[in-house]
């Protein structure tokens, strides 16, 4: 689960690590007022929204003047920004974070999560911090240091040591260093006891002061762990997931929107994502990924079907189901009865394999429902991509 | 000859009471796997399906000489569930169960690590030697003895290789399904290890999918060790990066996880890749002709 900018400084803030003081507002007059209360020669503006890149896509705006910030804030509020994250739909902007300045030394890159072959957590740090991590790991991959933490053990100093000399930081004050420390323990106990999965601070500042402050943080948790942390849950920004996918997951189902317009039903996640691959193998776009489980009913299958058929964009169905502990009968009993309560305005292929299969084939056959049933997964995916980007041919020849 | 499991492979079903637990227990008992005990914790002394359940691992170990656990536990417990799998005795656990906190994994992999303790999961669907033993949740009637080992992180696709495999006359010898999830158990190069020497193996299909380097450290492992053809297919060339595919593993966040690069470096270190998931099957005959 993603949260925003001004949510994870607080939870961060909560395990004490330094950030900006900051408050977040959706309305200029709010922002006027809280300007007001700070004393800073200079103000950051700042979109919340999930995705990354915001500063890239003019989502935040620094001014030297108090009286500005209103006009800022305003000029963010309600704009769409579309970064390289957002998707070309981009992300309505609901509320900006307006922040103190800070008077920058350095700006360095420090993230916490967990490295998948080791299964242990790492932290990864860049003395050059503000850009793109990803871009780094291509222009400068020599400047990027990681440090393993075992699990049994914790956090050591000497971890924190080989940081401290990847960072730069033994050539500076010594309270640097012993302020940097402590942050790093700080970082590790949150990032354990909150279940999350990453936790990264760019660009993490040395302010003029000599001291350690989080100019921004990007914190994702664990989806797994979210039922033992109320507190986190409480903070989930519902505004900036896609409401289909929120409507799929109340009914069990696994659906994640995407652009195309050929909507896939399928069980499992695996077996999901290499239909949508065939399906561009075959020419066509996948307009989602839905999973609908192992365990798939009837019911499970009419709300699939309702959620696909809602996506405008979506011309045509392809239902690829291997039976297995799923029998294929029900399934088919599932996309009748949607069928029958729906209009279905495009067309559907539906694949059926393992379980039953023949007896669902022969109930969708039956069924008296336009619709084409095939076993043949190659032959399935080839058939709804020529039923839904050809249509106009498909009438003059059949 | 087969691997990790076979006909003498006795197993105990942790979580047998529950709904799932119960009706896999059963199904696996019919296609001839040896399930020797249940366990759940205060229903000891009853039956499940006939079979005998204990409140402890170590009694239904002590009791049974089991040698093999499968885990049903609903995931907030399972962690609790595998540390007291790998203390009975047991030299194999098999975590069907999805939704396991990342961090809880993060503790039983160390845990486990250096260890003679094999775990194969979580969120999977289990290992299968065809004919011989299902400890799993994958449809038994869809295997056909033969040829072929299979290695997958997800579960239907699996299933969809392996009628594949049937269809073309080639069979299985032992299929094995590792997981979605981000920390697991045993990883692709530890189960092409095994393939590499189990007699009976002659060509390996590996399907993996997006997010992680698991891919990428197998690739380097068919370059220098693997005289078997592999046949792989990657799953998720069509997924957009920073979203999570259903499995909790399968998201992009970082170069070298997406499909595309994953298939290139099989493909350098000589493995069959294929682009299209219903052509597996066929190129696996290709392969071994």
């Amino acid at each position: 689960m993603n949260v925003h900018e001004f949510q994870a400084k607080r939870l961060l803030a909560q395990y004490g690590v330094n950030v900006p003081k900051g408050k977040a507002v959706t309305n200029k007059d709010a922002a006027e007022r809280w300007a007001s209360k700070l004393d800073s020669s200079i103000y950051a503006v700042k979109a919340q929204i999930h995705a990354g890149g915001r500063g890239l896509a003019g989502g935040v705006k620094i001014t030297k003047k108090r009286e500005d910030v209103g006009i800022l804030a305003k000029s963010l509020l309600g704009t769409t920004l579309i970064t390289h994250q957002t998707g070309p739909q981009g992300q309505k902007v609901r509320r900006v974070l307006i922040e103190e300045g800070v008077a920058i030394k350095k700006e360095l890159y420090l993230s916490l999560l967990i490295d998948r072959r080791t299964g242990w957590p790492v932290f990864v740090s860049c003395p050059e911090g503000g850009m793109d991590i990803e871009e780094l790991a291509k222009t400068k991959p020599q400047a990027i240091h990681k440090e393993y933490i075992d699990p049994s053990s914790g956090l050591q100093a000497f971890h924190g040591r080989n940081l401290i000399l990847n960072l730069g930081l033994h050539v500076m004050e010594p309270q640097t260093a012993k302020q940097f420390m402590a942050l790093l323990g700080n970082l590790y106990r949150f990032f354990m006891n909150k279940d999350a999965s990453q936790v990264e601070i760019n660009p993490l500042v040395i302010t003029e002061d000599h001291g350690i402050i989080a100019l921004d943080a990007k914190v994702i948790f664990d989806d797994n762990a979210l039922a033992r942390h109320p507190d986190v849950l409480k903070v989930r920004d519902l505004y900036e997931e896609e409401k289909l996918e929120i409507e799929a997951s109340k009914h069990g189902l696994n659906y994640v929107k995407l652009d195309g317009s050929i909507g896939c039903m399928v069980n499992g996640a695996g077996l999901a994502m290499a239909t949508m691959d065939l399906i561009k193998l075959a020419g066509g776009e996948p307009a989602n990924f839905l999973d609908v489980g192992g365990g798939a009913s009837q019911e499970t299958v009419k709300e699939a079907f309702k959620i696909l058929l809602s996506d405008r964009k979506v011309k045509g169905i392809f239902v690829n189901i291997f039976g297995g502990i799923v029998r294929c009968e029900r399934i088919a009993g599932g996309i009748i009865s949607a069928a029958e309560e729906m209009h279905v305005r495009v067309p559907i292929v539906v694949r059926l394999q393992g379980t039953n299969a023949e007896q669902g084939r022969n109930l969708l056959n039956k069924s008296g429902l336009k619709l084409k049933a095939t076993t043949d997964l190659w032959e399935g995916a080839q058939a709804v991509v020529e039923l839904t980007t050809a249509p106009s041919k498909k009438r003059h020849t059949s | 000859m087969s691997i990790l499991v076979n006909k003498s492979t006795k197993v105990v079903v942790q979580g047998i009471t529950g709904k799932e637990g119960g009706f896999h227990a059963g199904q696996c008992r019919e296609y001839g796997t040896q399930i020797v005990a249940g366990v759940t914790p205060g229903k000891g002394g009853k039956k499940a399906k006939g079979i005998p359940v204990f409140d402890t691992m170590q009694e239904a170990v002590r009791e049974t000489k089991a040698d093999t656990s499968l885990i049903f536990v609903p995931a907030s417990f399972c962690a609790d569930a595998i540390y007291e799998a790998a203390a009975s005795g047991v030299k194999l656990i098999v975590c069907i169960t999805e939704g396991i906190p990342v961090n809880d994994m993060v503790g039983v992999k160390r845990s486990l690590a250096g260890t003679d303790v094999r775990l194969i999961g979580p969120n999977c669907p289990g290992i299968i030697t065809v004919g011989e033993s299902k400890i799993g949740i994958m449809p038994g009637f869809i295997h056909k003895r033969g040829r072929v080992g299979v290695i997958s992180r997800s579960g239907t696709l699996t299933y969809e290789v392996v009628k594949q495999l049937t269809d073309e006359g080639l069979g299985q010898t032992t299929c094995v399904g590792i997981g979605g999830d981000p920390v697991g158990g045993m990883n692709f190069v530890d189960i092409l290890a095994l393939f590499e020497q189990d007699p009976k193996t002659e060509g390996v299909v590996m399907i993996g999918e997006i997010g992680g380097d698991a891919e990428v450290q197998a690739a380097e492992f068919v370059k220098k060790n693997m005289k078997k053809p592999v046949v792989s297919f990657i799953a998720g060339i069509t997924a957009p990066p920073g979203r999570r595919m259903g499995h909790a593993g399968a998201i992009v966040t970082g170069g070298g996880e997406t499909a595309a690069e994953k298939m290139k470096i099989l493909k350098s270190a000589g493995a069959h890749v294929v682009d299209n998931p219903a052509q597996i099957g066929s190129r696996m005959t290709q392969a071994l002709n």
